[in-house]
C-alpha cells in the first residue's frame, strides 16, 4: 500500500496542570488522501480542536507525530492553512488587504501585479470581491469567514484545516458556505479537515466522517464513509430516509 | 437663585417646550448643565474667599483672579514691546558701526528681561514635553518587551511594582545630584535646572505607559497570534503587523495617563528644581508676597488646569488618527 498524504501516527499529547499532567488525546491514527473531504465530529471538549491544532503545528504531540507528504509536521505553516472559527481576520486591514498579507508573506518572489491578481482571484472564489476596501467590522459574520476561507485558499495550502468554520453563523448563511466549500472544493481538489458539531454538514461535505469519544483521553471512536455521489445536492439529500433519521438522532 | 431653577426645569422638562424647540432641547443639557456647575461654583467660590483672609490679605475671588489674568497679559505685551525696542537699537547701531568699517561683524546679544508669565507656561510645556518623550521611548518598547515575553515581565513586575508609587519629590534630590554630578559642560545645551525637571518628569512618566503596554501586548487575541505563526511572519513583521496595531489603544491609554501625571508632577519638580515655567511661576509668586500673590498663583492653578486638559484632548485626537477602531468609544 502506498503512503498516504498525510498520516497521523499514535498521537497523543498532556496538558500540564497543578495536578499533573492531563491526557486530552491518546493513540489518533489517521490516512487521509489527497483531495479528501475529513469531517471531525464529536462532543464539545472532546478534543477535535486539539487533534487539528496539532496538525496545524499549533500544538506539539506529546506521542507520535503527523506526517504530512513524507516530512514530519512540528511548526506551523501555510502549506497547513487554518480557517479559524471566529474568522481572525486583522480587523485594522481591510479584506483585500487581509488576504494581501497571506500573499505577500507566504509566495514571496512574486510581482506586485500577480500578488494583486491572485489576491483578488481568491476573493472572486469565495464572491467578494464587491467588498475589497470594507473592514471586518463593516461586513456581516458570513462575509468575514467567506475572506477567512479566501485568505486560507490563497496560501495554496496542501491540506485545509476548518475548526468549526460555519458554527457562528446563521442557517441561511451557512447553507451558502456550505454551498461555496463544495464548489470550491470540486474545482481545486484540496485536501480539508473540518470540525463541525453539525451532523447534516458533515454528511453534506465529507468523504469520510471522523467521530471521537469523549474525554479525556480521546480518540478516535468509529469512521463513516459517506458514499454519496458528487456534486451533492442539499434538496436531494434530505429525501433520503436514511439521512434524515441521522439527523433526528442529533 | 429663582434664575438657576428656571434653566434647570427647561433642561429637564420636555414637554414644556414646543416641538420647534425639540432640537435645540437635544442639545441645550449638554450646553447649559457645564454652564450652570460653573456658575455655581463660581458663587461658592466668591462667597467662601470673602470669608478667607490671610496675611496675604483676603483670598482671592473670581474677580481678582480675572483681573490679575489681565494683568499678566498687560506685562507680557509690555515685556515684548521692550524686547523689540531692544533688538531695534542693537539693529541700527551695528549698522552704523557697519557704515563705518565693513570688516565689523555684527553681534546680537540677547534679551535678558525676566520671562513673563506666558514664556514660562511655555517653558514648562517644552519640559514636559521632553519629559515625556524620554519615557515614552523608553517605555513603549520595554512594555512590549514585557508583554512579549512572560520571563521579561517576570523579571521586571517587581521593579515596576517598587517604583511606580515613589514620589518625583523623592526624586528630585537625586536627580538633581546626578545631574550636577554627570551634566558637565562649558556651554551646555539645556539649563541642569531644565535637565533635572524633564528627567524627574520621565521617572514618574515611564510606569502607567509601561504597565498599559505590556498588559495591551499581552493580551492580543491569541487567533491572530496563531493567524501570525500559520503566515509564519518574520518576528518584524509579527511586531508591525499584528502586535503594534492591536495594542495601540492601551498603549494610548498608557500614553495618556502618564502625560497627565508628567504634567502634574512638572510643577512640583520646577518649583523645587527652579526651572523657569509655570511651578517656578507659582513658587516665586509665594514667595513674593505681594497682595496680589495669591490671585496671579489662582491664574496659574487654572492655567495649569486648562494646559493638563487640553493635552489630554490633543492626545485623544492622535489616538483617534492612530488607530483603527473608529468606533470605539474614546473618553
Amino acid at each position: 500500500m502506498q503512503s498516504k498524504h498525510l498520516e497521523l501516527a499514535q498521537v497523543g499529547i498532556d496538558f500540564p496542570t497543578p495536578k499533573g499532567p492531563f491526557t486530552a488525546l491518546t493513540d489518533v491514527n489517521l490516512k487521509i488522501d489527497k483531495g479528501e473531504f475529513v469531517s471531525l465530529i464529536g462532543h464539545s471538549g472532546c478534543g477535535k480542536s486539539t487533534v487539528l491544532n496539532i496538525i496545524a503545528g499549533l500544538h506539539q504531540a506529546t506521542t507520535g507525530g503527523v506526517i504530512l507528504d513524507g516530512a514530519e509536521v512540528r511548526t506551523p505553516g501555510p502549506e497547513r492553512a487554518v480557517v479559524f472559527q471566529n474568522h481572525s481576520l486583522l480587523p485594522w486591514l481591510s479584506v483585500y488587504k487581509n488576504v494581501e498579507l497571506a500573499v505577500k508573506h507566504t509566495m514571496r518572489g512574486k510581482s506586485k501585479k500577480e500578488i494583486r491578481e491572485w489576491v483578488l482571484h481568491n476573493l472572486e472564489l469565495v464572491h467578494m470581491t464587491h467588498a475589497l476596501d470594507k473592514l471586518p467590522s463593516e461586513i456581516s459574520g458570513g462575509m468575514k469567514q467567506r475572506v477567512g476561507i479566501a485568505r486560507a485558499l490563497a496560501m495554496e495550502p496542501k491540506v485545509l484545516l476548518m475548526d468549526e468554520p460555519f458554527g457562528a453563523l446563521d442557517a441561511l448563511t451557512r447553507a451558502h458556505l456550505q454551498d461555496s466549500l463544495m464548489e470550491i472544493h470540486a474545482d481545486l481538489g484540496n485536501t480539508v479537515i473540518m470540525i463541525t458539531h453539525d451532523v447534516d454538514e458533515a454528511v453534506l461535505l465529507s468523504d469520510r466522517i471522523v467521530m471521537m469519544n469523549n474525554g479525556p483521553a480521546a480518540t478516535i471512536g468509529e469512521i463513516l464513509n459517506v458514499e454519496l455521489p458528487r456534486p451533492r445536492h442539499r434538496l436531494e439529500l434530505a429525501d433520503i430516509p436514511t439521512i434524515t433519521i441521522t439527523d433526528t438522532k442529533c | 437663585m429663582s434664575k438657576t431653577t428656571n434653566i434647570l426645569n427647561l433642561g429637564t422638562s420636555p414637554s414644556s417646550l414646543g416641538g420647534m424647540f425639540g432640537k435645540v432641547y437635544q442639545s441645550a443639557p449638554a450646553i447649559l448643565l457645564p454652564i450652570i456647575g460653573l456658575l455655581l461654583f463660581l458663587a461658592v467660590w466668591n462667597g467662601v474667599a470673602k470669608t478667607i483672609d490671610t496675611s496675604l490679605g483676603q483670598f482671592p475671588g473670581p474677580a481678582q483672579v480675572f483681573e490679575q489674568a489681565g494683568a499678566l497679559i498687560g506685562e507680557h505685551s509690555a515685556q515684548r514691546e521692550k524686547a523689540e525696542a531692544f533688538y531695534e537699537r542693537q539693529h541700527a547701531r551695528n549698522e552704523a558701526r557697519m557704515a563705518q568699517d565693513p570688516t565689523y561683524v555684527p553681534r546680537i546679544r540677547e534679551f535678558t528681561g525676566a520671562p513673563t508669565f506666558f514664556d514660562q507656561i511655555w517653558t514648562s510645556l517644552y519640559t514636559v514635553s521632553v519629559g515625556f518623550l524620554i519615557a515614552s521611548i523608553v517605555a513603549v518598547p520595554m512594555g512590549i518587551i514585557c508583554g512579549l515575553s512572560k520571563s521579561a515581565y517576570t523579571a521586571i513586575n517587581p521593579l515596576i511594582q517598587l517604583f511606580k508609587p515613589v514620589s518625583p519629590l523623592a526624586w528630585l534630590p537625586l536627580v538633581t545630584m546626578v545631574v550636577s554630578a554627570l551634566y558637565v559642560s562649558d556651554d551646555p545645551m539645556f539649563s541642569k535646572s531644565f535637565v533635572t525637571s524633564a528627567v524627574t518628569v520621565s521617572l514618574c512618566c515611564l510606569w502607567p505607559t509601561l504597565i498599559n503596554t505590556a498588559v495591551g501586548v499581552s493580551a492580543i487575541d491569541s487567533d491572530l497570534i496563531n493567524v501570525s505563526k500559520v503566515l509564519r511572519l518574520t518576528p518584524m513583521s509579527h511586531l508591525t503587523k499584528i502586535v503594534l496595531p492591536s495594542s495601540i489603544p492601551m498603549i494610548f491609554t498608557g500614553l495618556r495617563l502618564s502625560l497627565g501625571i508628567g504634567w502634574m508632577v512638572l510643577i512640583a519638580a520646577e518649583m523645587l528644581a527652579q526651572n523657569p515655567g509655570l511651578g517656578k511661576f507659582v513658587w516665586d509668586e509665594f514667595q513674593n508676597g505681594s497682595s496680589e500673590s495669591l490671585a496671579r498663583i489662582m491664574v496659574a492653578v487654572l492655567t495649569i488646569g486648562a494646559i493638563g486638559f487640553v493635552l489630554d484632548r490633543l492626545m485623544l485626537l492622535i489616538q483617534r488618527k492612530v488607530s483603527w477602531d473608529k468606533n470605539s468609544v474614546l473618553r
